[in-house]
């Protein structure tokens, strides 16, 4: 049973008539995911991709009960979308969107705790098990199924990881985008502890990068007890400090948040991290071969 | 986005939060008149979007009208270098003139996003008029943090009690506790990022305002206020940050040799450390973004090569749903288009990465194609010192 997302989770997706909404949705169904419905505000009653759309993620979740829903929502709706899934009772949120401003993302995730649902992203790629379902947009064909957890804070630079991993055989269990804004629904010790009771997955690479101290934090809860192979890659070593670096949440900002700093606490615990971006394939598969 | 104190203290003033009293001029002559209509001493305060004005020398007390005048004239046009404007400084095109203040006692108080803990923090320390940073390397029992409860928001007793934290007299607790509800409702009406006032003043004669103020806007909340928008000096950025951000891409200019253009901001992070490590010097970041059109790609070139310093160009595309054979194209017709002429060297990973590699090959343009990420670093490293 992988983690969050298999074969069998049912997904809605809000914004599907969108053009983004409906490529993906799209290319979700393709790779296998059990796509739903669709929710756009007054498209209600239509068809989008052989699934109903309705109005509301309410009349959604009454009619076809989905397990998990992504959304395709532009940055200023957004945050009212994540509120919406979380209201009508929808566990799983993953929501692709960049650009919400700051202070939406912080009153939508503290809406999605209250009603005691997972907020993925924003600013994320989405959830892939691969060989079962993916939510998002991600490549499917660079997965393969294996054993081997992803988290990442990065888009394409965690399809590079899952592509080295790939090609020295070593297929993933599930990846997770946590996104690239300064609030995040889940961060590396939240899938950490998810990663930790499965079965399926042996071994966790994490990609981290500049800004907060997510990588820290990673740190004092393995203190409390994980026993599978870790190897991480921060980028960002050369990114000037104060600049925000493409993602809201890169930004080494008041002292913390540098490349460095983070990569100093990792070597302090049983993490293997790497100097190079392009070793993350190798250096797994080095571990894992030990283990 | 950033503002001037100038601008913040007009916005203080709009919420209620108390300022000195002060104008904008950006003459010698418009100080002294300043001056004039103050009537008492003045400060004349460079405006820049850096601290650490004061001790490089962009902030004077001014006694008389004239004393203004002679400051502007010196400030206004200097070019102004501190321990955040980085080597080269900024030049000064305006400057605040303010009543001078007779300070008994420097506070700080500032807001700012938590991102641990998914809310807004109100911060505040009896240490004001240094750096908080400091203050919290040196003795952070004095600083104290209250984290808001994003539904419930600021409330008068929170605010209450950061006041008798701070110690202060049973006279200014209300003055204090309103300063800071208002504070709250600025940053969380403009969408703020940052809000700080350091320091915050207690006079001898008992008044109690922001001598400073300094705030910082959320980017993506920016296009939802016109107003905020309205307040950008373009003239503090720089030229091709402001060009890349209208093209939809997103650069930051370094000061190294390689070039980089990239899909992803992580990735984009990852390519400039990888040259570093194989020895080389990154010239900038620039994330390309989804999408990769053979016009983001002539655009993204434009960018790049408007830096002087740049020997090489490293191109590293990781194409999911973008096809590699679209870049291709867009790389072949933009290096013709604008003609190029330092190396390049190309990596394109997934969807038709193999057909792409042909076209460049077939291009009749030189490309160095590399078939992964740690040979495209060597490459272009490499390309740099045969460049020399």
């Amino acid at each position: 049973m992988s983690i969050l997302l298999d074969e069998s989770t049912k997904v809605m997706v809000q914004g599907i008539t969108g053009s983004e909404g409906t490529f993906h949705s799209m290319q979700m169904i393709e790779y296998g995911t059990r796509v739903v419905c669709g929710v756009t505000p007054g498209k209600g009653g239509s068809m989008c991709n052989g699934v109903p759309v309705f109005n509301t993620a309410e009349q959604a979740r009454k009619e076809c009960e989905p397990d998990a829903t992504v959304i395709f929502v532009p940055p200023m709706y957004a945050a009212d979308s994540i509120m919406e899934a979380a209201d009508a009772g929808i566990g799983l949120i993953v929501c692709i969107t960049e650009g919400i401003p700051t202070l939406d993302v912080i009153e939508a995730f503290t809406f999605v705790q209250r009603k005691g649902c997972r907020l993925i992203g924003p600013n994320c790629p989405g959830i892939i098990s691969p060989g079962k379902a993916k939510i998002g947009i991600m490549p499917g064909f660079i997965h393969k199924k294996g054993r081997i957890g992803v988290l990442s804070r990065s888009g394409t630079l965690t399809y590079e990881a899952v592509a080295q991993l790939t090609s020295v055989g070593l297929g993933q269990s599930t990846c997770i985008g946590l996104g690239g804004d300064m609030v995040i629904g889940t961060r590396f010790v939240d899938g950490l502890k998810l990663f930790k009771d499965d079965p399926e997955t042996e071994a966790v690479v994490l990609i981290g990068e500049i800004g907060g101290t997510d990588e820290e934090d990673v740190v004092s809860y393995l203190e409390t007890g994980f026993n599978k192979p870790l190897v991480a890659f921060v980028a960002g070593r050369t990114a000037p400090k104060g600049k925000r670096m493409g993602h809201a949440g890169a930004i080494i900002a008041g002292g913390k948040g540098a490349a460095g700093d983070k990569i100093a606490a990792l070597k302090q615990s049983a993490v293997r991290v790497v100097d190079s971006p392009a070793m993350i394939g190798q250096e797994m598969k080095k571990l894992v071969d030990q283990a | 986005m950033k503002i001037h104190e100038y601008q913040a203290k007009e916005l203080f003033r709009a919420w209620n939060i108390p300022v000195p009293d002060g104008v904008r001029a950006d003459t010698p002559e418009q100080a002294e008149k300043a001056a004039r209509d103050i009537g008492r001493p003045v400060v004349v305060k460079a405006q820049i979007h850096a601290g650490g004005r004061g001790k490089g020398g962009g902030i004077k007390l001014a006694p008389t009208p004239e004393d203004a005048r002679k400051h502007a004239q010196n400030i206004i046009g200097m070019n102004l270098v501190t321990h955040q404007t980085g080597p080269e400084g900024r030049t000064v095109k305006t400057v605040l003139v303010e009543e001078a203040l007779d300070i008994a006692h420097e506070f700080y108080a500032g807001m700012a996003v938590d991102r641990k803990n998914a809310c807004v923090s109100a911060i505040v320390s009896t240490e004001g008029g240094v750096e908080i940073e400091a203050v919290a390397e040196k003795t952070p029992e004095l600083i104290h943090t209250l984290r808001i409860d994003p539904s419930a928001g600021m409330q008068p007793y929170m605010a209450r009690s950061l006041a008798f934290r701070l110690g202060m007299e049973k006279k200014m607790v209300s003055a204090c506790t309103g300063l800071i509800m208002n504070l709250y409702r600025l940053f969380r009406e403009t969408d703020a990022s940052l809000a700080e006032i350091n320091p915050l003043a207690v006079t001898k004669d008992g008044r109690f305002l922001a001598a400073d103020a300094k705030i910082n806007f959320d980017d993506n909340a920016v296009p939802r206020h016109k107003q905020i928008a309205g307040l950008r000096d373009l003239s503090e950025e720089e030229p091709a940050e402001i060009e890349a951000a209208a093209q939809h891409l997103s650069y930051v200019k370094l000061d190294g040799t390689v070039g980089c253009m990239v899909n992803g901001a992580g990735l984009a992070m990852a390519t400039m450390d990888i040259i570093k490590l194989h020895g080389g010097m990154p010239a900038n970041f620039l994330d390309v973004g989804g999408g990769a059109s053979p016009e983001r790609v002539e655009h993204a070139f434009r960018i790049l090569m408007s830096d002087a310093n740049v020997k090489a160009v490293l191109i590293n595309i990781f194409g999911g749903i973008v096809r590699c054979d679209r870049v291709a194209n867009g790389v072949v017709s933009a290096a013709k288009k604008l003609n190029i002429n330092v190396p390049i060297v190309v990596r394109l990973a997934g969807t038709n990465s193999e057909l792409a590699g042909r076209i460049l090959e077939d291009s009749g343009l030189t490309f160095q194609v590399a078939s992964n990420l740690r040979e495209a670093a060597d490459m272009a490293v490499a390309a740099v010192r045969s460049v020399k």
